[in-house]
């Protein structure tokens, strides 16, 4: 299958290794994975902190860009959420037919990563080794509107050497929240001290999501606390040959 | 038009409202534990109900069908109202309800009433209306009377004094009702209470209600509770004042079938609620013998032009995505501004009052869409939040503070960025140059401006000095087979 890698801004950025990792666990699976250089960000921070116009051509550059992809992989399922929820109410309310039918067109193509393999490629060994405790934690996004369900921990399950141990509570919000983050700060730290809590109550030596943005506040509320604790996207721990000493 | 909706107007931000919450350990306690409670017996309530979703879709649907005729229901619901006895007023706002029940009390020669647990008449703030009147209003819930007699406000829905324990209730109870020896026990403070008020069920001649449905087909009026204050407070005084707000309105009697179900279940995890009283125009010799009942707007017509805006007001006050919400959790009610907190309470507020007034309600949130999976009417709760972020923004832009904030000025240059391949992989290679200034000990701290509420409580690693993209371009540099640009 060729499969078109849409990165997400804040991965390219800021979180290569996910994308390299991604990379890596789809061409080992036989597939040719294609990155169109003309890719920006899905417009999610926009729209979601209310700059709707200011969102429009983000949108319409990411369909334009993806218009004529077989299938599409994200790894951050906040991505897909973004598109899957708004993409029409956005080219709806363009009044653009052209814009609507392409977004309707696309929308079916696009999955989030654990999707993508356990969904419509039917995988979910994916000859990965990573011998350590591993916490997942089913964020937001990825549990109530992308409904993954046990997706990305039937990966994980099937990961050689991996333990999978559960979250207090796992459910409930990180505190990250995008703009929120900075916006109510205070709110959002008081949320990722509970989660924070809840993690460090287990034997996790890894934390690990389908979202890296996620992650990301993790990871700052734990190393800020001295935890050693490491956070490492789902696809990175996929793509983990890692043995056992 | 005096639209008011509590102390709205009055209210500090949530960032800042908030951060005094945050501080009180005692509040967050009672909170989490309270809140905790509640969730697990509706969890326990909705996995036994089999046909959970198809009544959640039945009650949207009826929610939205009652809306979209509003006008044609809410006369059936007069004209059926008058025919059963009852006397139907209608009230374009806050000053209008508490005029209607201020000069009915008056006119029945009342100089107190007693009230059942009505969201509503804080809404519209009456018991200072009332007060200012000369009359005294006694709430006779539980949790209305102890935050009545703490001079408090409403924290939760459903759970008024939910920000209180009972060690705190004791204190207020021995003060307010001279009982220096009063313990904690739950039985000797709900006996505290039942004396309390029997004594004024028995003596006051006036009763005032808000209601949960008001029944278009038959003219009735639905409240249910669970302490039997109400079904004292409807069938004792000689006459009853009910205020409702104009989207309590249902069809027919066969729809409490749906709702009667998913109310309970949602607001305290109880299959059925211990008191539900339903009650049509006056009996002569049973109940009430003149009944009183105000239609409210306060604001509601305004929401009724756009299908988005509308659905706040399916609206059943159930009070479940309070319990669901994690911001809920970490702040309590108080620091929402408004009589109506939590999820639903940031929509329902500034869309009621002018959004002017709750400007950071839209943004308390951080859209885990934990609310609208317990909404029990469906209401899509993040989809209104970002909504409403957008028309404050639209509004900000139209000034020149907005235009220069911080936000739009970052807004802006992302979006700019993002318009281009060349200008996102500028930025790229600017924020790794720009950052240099705050690296210590391989993190970024004390960031500058919006960013430094990212530092206060958490790292961050440094950008790395590849992007995936300059990986992917290195790669293919090497292995020219896998380029997937088009070639020239």
């Amino acid at each position: 299958l060729q499969i078109a890698l849409f990165v997400a801004c804040y991965n390219d950025t800021l979180f290569p290794q996910t994308g390299i990792a991604v990379t890596n666990v789809l061409e080992r699976l036989g597939h040719t994975v294609t990155f169109p250089m003309q890719q920006t960000c899905c417009g999610q921070m926009h729209y979601n902190t209310g700059f709707h116009r200011e969102s429009v051509p983000i949108v319409r550059r990411f369909v334009e860009t993806f218009a004529d992809s077989e299938v599409v992989c994200v790894p951050s399922s906040s991505c897909v959420a973004m598109m899957r929820e708004h993409y029409e109410m956005i080219a709806e309310s363009e009044n653009d037919a052209t814009f609507l039918a392409d977004v309707r067109a696309l929308l079916p193509r696009i999955f989030e990563l654990s999707e993508l393999l356990v969904s419509h490629l039917g995988v979910e060994d994916v000859g990965a080794s990573f011998p350590h405790s591993v916490a997942y934690h089913p964020s937001c996004h990825s549990v109530r509107v992308l409904h993954l369900g046990d997706k990305p921990t039937r990966l994980l399950r099937a990961v050689q050497g991996l333990t999978l141990v559960d979250i207090p509570n796992k459910e409930q919000c990180c505190g990250f929240g995008g703009t929120f983050a900075v916006k109510n700060a205070d709110v959002s730290g008081a949320m990722l001290a509970e989660k924070q809590a809840s993690i460090l109550s287990t034997s996790a030596e890894v934390v690990t999501a389908a979202d890296n943005s996620c992650l990301m506040h993790i990871y700052g509320g734990l190393h800020r606390a001295g935890s050693k604790i490491r956070t490492l996207h789902l696809a990175e721990i996929l793509a983990s040959q890692e043995r056992a000493q | 038009m005096s639209i008011r909706v509590g102390k709205t107007s009055k209210a500090p931000d949530f960032p800042e409202a908030a951060k005094v919450a945050l501080q009180d350990s005692q509040l967050r306690q009672n909170v989490h534990h309270a809140t905790e409670v509640i969730r697990t017996k509706r969890a326990l309530r909705v996995h036994e109900t089999d046909d959970w979703q198809e009544l959640r879709n039945a009650a949207h649907d009826i929610k939205e069908h009652t809306l979209a005729h509003l006008d044609h229901y809410l006369i059936e619901f007069e004209r059926n109202c008058q025919q059963a006895g009852g006397t139907v007023h209608w009230a374009r706002d806050a000053d209008e309800a508490n005029a209607i029940a201020i000069s009915l009390i008056r006119q029945y020669g009342g100089e107190e009433v007693i009230k059942v647990k009505t969201m509503t008449s804080d809404e519209v703030q009456m018991n200072p209306a009332l007060e200012k009147a000369g009359i005294t209003p006694h709430e006779t819930d539980l949790a209305d009377m102890i935050v009545q007699l703490g001079d408090d406000e409403p924290s939760h829905i459903v759970v008024p004094a939910l920000h209180k324990n009972r060690f705190e209730i004791r204190d207020i109870f021995r003060k307010k009702m001279s009982l220096p020896t009063l313990t904690a026990e739950p039985e000797d403070l709900a006996h505290a209470a039942r004396q309390y008020l029997r004594d004024r069920f028995m003596r006051v001649k006036i009763g005032i209600s808000g209601a949960n449905f008001a029944i278009a087909e038959t003219g009735s009026v639905c409240v249910v509770e669970s302490e039997g204050n109400g079904r004292m407070c409807v069938t004792l005084p000689d006459v009853l004042i009910t205020l409702v707000g104009i989207e309590k309105i249902v069809p027919t009697f066969q729809d409490l079938d749906v709702f009667l179900q998913l109310l309970p279940r949602s607001a305290t995890g109880e299959r059925m609620n211990p008191y539900n009283s339903l009650w049509t125009g006056v009996r002569p010799g049973d109940g009430p013998q003149a009944f009183h009942i105000i239609l409210l707007d306060n604001g509601r017509t305004k929401l009724m032009h756009s299908k988005m805006e509308r659905e706040t007001l399916d609206c059943i006050r159930c009070g479940a995505c309070l319990n669901a919400c994690p911001v809920y959790r970490e702040t309590g009610g108080h620091a929402y501004g408004s009589i109506y907190s939590g999820p639903i309470g940031a929509i329902l507020s500034p869309q009621l009052n002018s959004l002017e007034y709750s400007r950071s309600l839209p943004y308390a949130s951080s859209l885990c869409g934990a609310c609208y999976e317990v909404c029990p009417v469906k209401i899509n709760i993040p989809e209104i939040l970002i909504h409403l972020r957008g028309r404050i923004v639209r509004d900000d832009q139209q000034t020149l503070s907005g235009t220069f904030s911080q936000m739009n000025l970052a807004m802006q240059g992302a979006a700019f960025a993002f318009g281009s391949r060349r200008r996102y992989e500028a930025a790229q290679r600017l924020g790794r140059m720009g950052q240099k200034l705050f690296e210590k000990n391989g993190q970024l701290v004390d960031l500058p401006g919006m960013a430094g509420g990212w530092t206060r409580y958490r790292d961050l690693r440094p950008l790395p000095q590849q992007t995936f993209r300059d990986w992917w371009r290195a790669r293919a540099a090497a292995k020219p087979a896998i380029e997937s640009e088009p070639r020239p």
